[in-house]
């Protein structure tokens, strides 16, 4: 198959970027998204031109490191995937193709594709856990889950934390990928205790660190790779809700 | 010269990691907090090495390459943990799962930091209980067991076909939290790129900011090397693109040796190579084998038309199905170990069996599955992975069966460490993957994230500690020894070096050519003749990569062909390590099979005689090293040779 590509290249943060376009010839209909971008970027390294730089790791779905705005959709024309599940299939030969970064306020660009995703990092710091240390713990069968919550904790569990929400969503709002961590450990007793301090603090965190706020689109459920769906938000809410009404420190 | 002690406490095999505990030096609160700690790593073994070195109150600093500590490799392991928990009450017990994990690794691995890995293995499974990671449960509420290869008992837990991925998000959560109490400093995006020794002791690193491009000191009083396997050396493997064996290659050529580098395991079931552009081979978990059978046509005629698709898979009658694990290892059929399971699909395709369109791939098939418990069910248990073999292969698995091959997946060998852990530098650790520490020859499926765990959870926070006593009066390590400086030098010429080769060729040209070198001749099936003859291919390599090399860029900021560059350099240390190994031992066992060793069978066959030690390399200028031999001995277990019938 045969492509025209039309890609975002930004020397570094300051820079300003621009689209070049590439053509690409005879990739397999078999081959990956990333595999194609693989091989242009041996054909500029054969050239001595820098190569695309983008973020990838796993190329299996599961690390999150992979992002690309491919046509307009985060992880390109296909549901429930990531960019690097994306094959060379799902385009049609001759096509034109346009990629670009993850646009959002909290995510700068680092270089042409790659940005800077540690805000989410920061968010899972201000309480994204159980504040627990090694040892000392109970038996793990001491703490039994009914298997519908243990499930349903597990679905929001999934995350991977690739930012397509974010990405996707018109106010820049990481609220779907807070609603899962929240979701996660409010569904289990483990994670029940802290339930109220953690809600406030994550919300609180992600305002102060620029993302935008959610005015329930849906955009993000739509686009999230890993099906999280936007009843995890809804229960985020009666959280917050919940949360900020018997709140006695100030978060 | 440096020799091997394995610092093995004395006593009863039950006894020996109590009483370590018992008599280890500890450091009181206010000495911890002048003790600096750091941690290449930050899969299962670095994050949680990282949070409980971090809560007992040491200074800890930790690095990884990725954007975030959420995305090392652990993240895609799928199976399960193990641990000798026996909740379903079928006779599982800590000495069993010893038992399995030494029989498994085929006798090459130490009996005491088995038996400790076996110990400390249910404490695991309440730590991320009590974290929060959603493993599977029953109705009643409790936690959900399933079996794994080489186990006759279900002692394996898991969250659906995400095992790995809750695991370090569990383990990222508590590093999150010991970050947040200021007790962990993380740095992302950094390449550990030497290890500082000063006065004999590792004392701190050199790393390179992936970003700014800038080469950064970093000291601390030890250092703990937590950065996976080597797997990648194959090029095509199931490991993510940015595993690598750099930093046990730095700490190889500062004196810490390389133990069993031959001892890589071949997964039995991944996704075939359908082409030469291919990045990487995705692994379909071994889970899949509790319910999967594994055939090939019993006619090559047969496997002739179905590879020229003029016969559909499902439409072969039953009779004229081999399902040739089932037939030649009736006592645990599809669950042999890895190891067995890989060589009997390789014998079954060399012998022109095989099937899709390479003809190097065998059926694994869900049909009678799906007729015993439904769709519903498989889809419940393996839902994850359909989709993803769906998605690359463009098949759907729950109509026809899939098609597996094995590929590289997991590298036994590593980093040579004593009971503590430390290698043979003092103060230099290593953990997970990246030492050879518990799975001899063959590691059983479920192992890796119970040993990653094991060690950072449960291990390095004792024998750490025992070390830095020591160190209560030494005070801050400066960063402006000439031991820095010249650590720095020699890695700013390293990378200036590569730059300035301006040859003609890629990095991953020859990265390519070198995986493909070790999969044709260091493989699944060894000879003499076929490492002898690669040795000197990679001799060949390394010339023509520092004539030939292109990188197109400077050290500045992300220079991404300059990082693979450096790391494929190292691939050809790693290679010959593997390779001068493997010749050297000329016995069959576990995942290293050499040809001449087999049984008339064809099955495996060890040589306790000659090779019941641990070969550890020490490094003796580029492409040379010598040999160090530490003595296996087994008191608590009979040696018998391995059978799976
Ligand atoms: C697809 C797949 C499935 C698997 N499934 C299972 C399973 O079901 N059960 C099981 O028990 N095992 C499984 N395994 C094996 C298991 O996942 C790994 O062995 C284990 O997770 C390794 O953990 P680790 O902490 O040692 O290293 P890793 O998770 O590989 O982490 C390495 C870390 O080191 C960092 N690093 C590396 N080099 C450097 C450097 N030079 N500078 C700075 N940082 C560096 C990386 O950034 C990363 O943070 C699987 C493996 C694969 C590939
Ligand atoms: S919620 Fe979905 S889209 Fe958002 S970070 Fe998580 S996996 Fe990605
Ligand atoms: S590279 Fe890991 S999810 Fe895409």
């Amino acid at each position: 198959m045969d492509f025209t590509l039309k890609i975002w290249r930004q020397e570094n943060a300051k820079a300003k970027g621009r689209f070049e376009t590439y053509k690409i010839s005879n990739i397999s209909s078999d081959c990956s998204f990333l595999e194609m971008l693989d091989q242009l970027n041996e054909t500029l390294v054969d050239k001595i031109e820098i190569p695309i730089c983008f973020d990838h790791d796993c190329r299996e779905g599961i690390c999150g490191m992979c992002s690309l705005y491919i046509n307009g959709r985060p992880h390109g024309p296909d549901d429930d995937i990531t960019t690097c599940q994306l094959h060379m299939r799902k385009f049609k030969d001759g096509d034109t193709i346009t990629i670009e970064p993850w646009r959002a306020k909290a995510f700068p660009v680092i270089k042409d594709l790659m940005v800077d995703r540690n805000a989410l990092d920061k968010i899972i710091q201000a309480g994204g856990y159980v504040s627990i240390s090694t040892g000392g713990v109970p038996d793990a069968n001491s703490i039994p889950v009914s298997k519908k919550n243990s499930d349903l904790a597990m679905d929001a569990a999934q995350c991977i934390g690739c930012g397509a929400c974010v990405a996707t969503c018109k106010n820049a709002s990481a609220m779907l990928f807070v609603a899962a961590k929240v979701s996660h450990l409010a569904l289990l007793p483990q994670g029940k205790v802290e339930a109220k301090e953690r809600v406030l603090r994550m919300v609180r965190k992600m305002d102060e660190l620029g993302f935008g706020n959610c005015t329930n689109t849906g955009a993000c459920e739509a686009e999230c790779p890993k099906s999280i769906t936007l009843t995890n938000i809804a229960r985020l809410n009666r959280e917050f809700i919940f949360a900020g009404i018997l709140s006695e420190d100030k978060y | 010269m440096t020799t091997l002690n394995s610092k093995i406490p004395k006593g009863q095999l039950e006894n020996k990691w109590t009483g370590y505990k018992a008599s280890q030096n500890l450091v009181n609160p206010p000495n911890k907090r002048k003790i600096d700690v750091i941690i290449v790593g930050t899969g299962l073994a670095g994050s949680s090495a990282a949070s409980s070195l971090g809560a007992m109150g040491f200074n800890v600093k930790i690095f990884c390459i990725q954007d975030s500590p959420r995305r090392a490799h652990s993240i895609a392991a799928q199976g399960g943990i193990n641990a000798a928990k026996n909740y379903p009450n079928d006779g599982d017990s800590v000495y069993r799962l010893f038992y399995d994990t030494i029989k498994g690794g085929d006798y090459r691995a130490r009996e005491a930091n088995v038996y400790r890995l076996a110990e400390v293995s249910n404490n695991i499974i309440d730590q991320c209980v009590a974290q929060g990671v959603p493993f599977a449960r029953e109705y009643g509420g409790l936690l959900d067991n399933r079996s794994f290869g080489g186990a006759q008992v279900s002692r394996t837990f898991y969250a659906r076909g995400q095992t790995g991925q809750q695991l370090l998000l569990g383990a990222y959560s508590a590093l999150s939290y010991e970050i947040n109490n200021g007790n962990v400093q993380m740095f992302t995006r950094r390449e550990m790129m030497d290890v500082v020794i000063v006065d004999g002791k590792a004392r701190g690193i050199i790393v390179r900011n992936l970003i700014t491009g800038d080469i950064e000191r970093h000291s601390a009083h030890a250092v703990v090397l937590a950065t996976g396997g080597y797997g990648n050396v194959y090029f095509l493997s199931t490991n993510a693109m940015n595993s690598n064996c750099s930093a046990a290659i730095q700490a190889w050529r500062k004196g810490a040796f390389i133990a069993n580098p031959a001892y890589v395991q071949i997964h039995p079931t991944c996704i075939p190579v359908h082409g030469d552009y291919q990045s990487k081979l995705t692994l379909m978990s071994e889970s899949l084998r509790n319910d999967g059978r594994i055939w090939v046509p019993k006619k090559k005629e047969d496997a002739e038309k179905i590879r020229n698709k003029q016969l559909k898979a499902k439409d072969l009658k039953e009779e004229d199905r081999d399902y040739f694990l089932e037939r030649r290892y009736p006592a645990f059929g599809n669950l042999v170990p890895r190891d067995v399971a890989s060589r009997a699909a390789k014998e079954r395709c060399d012998a022109g069996f095989g099937v899709g369109n390479t003809g190097l791939a065998v059926f694994l098939d869900f049909a009678s599955a799906i007729n015993r418990l439904g769709k519903n069910v498989i889809e419940e248990r393996y839902g994850n992975l359909f989709q993803m073999y769906e998605k690359i292969v463009d098949e759907n698995p729950y109509q026809n069966p899939m098609m597996i091959y094995p590929a590289v997946h997991y590298t036994m060998g590593g980093i040579w460490v004593d009971y503590e852990l430390m290698t043979t530098i003092p103060g230099l650790y290593a953990a997970g993957e990246a030492n050879f520490s518990d799975h001899g020859a063959n590691r059983l499926g479920a192992s890796a994230l119970m040993q990653g765990l094991a060690d950072g959870y449960f291990v390095l926070p004792y024998t750490v500690q025992n070390y830095l006593s020591s160190d209560i009066k030494t005070g801050a390590i400066s960063t402006t020894l000439p031991e820095f400086d010249a650590a720095e030098k020699a890695v700013k010429d390293r990378l200036q070096g590569l730059l300035s080769i301006k040859g003609k060729r890629s990095v991953d040209s020859f990265h390519k050519e070198l995986g493909k070198t070790m999969w044709n001749h260091v493989g699944m099936g060894r000879t003499k003749e076929s490492l002898e003859k690669a040795l000197v291919v990679f001799k060949d390599i390394r010339e023509r990569f520092h004539k030939e090399l292109l990188i197109p860029g400077t050290t500045e900021g992300v220079n991404i062909e300059l990082e693979k560059a450096t790391r494929v350099e190292d691939y050809i240390d790693m290679a010959e390590l593997i390779t001068t190994d493997a010749l050297t031992r000329n016995e069959s066992c576990g995942g290293h099979f050499r040809e001449e060793s087999q049984t008339e069978e064809g099955e495996a066959k060890r040589d306790d005689a000659n090779y019941m030690y641990v070969g550890a390399w020490e490094y003796k200028g580029t492409g040379e090293m010598t040999l160090h031999k530490e003595d296996l001995n087994y008191e608590n277990i009979e040696v018998k040779s391995r059978n799976y019938k």
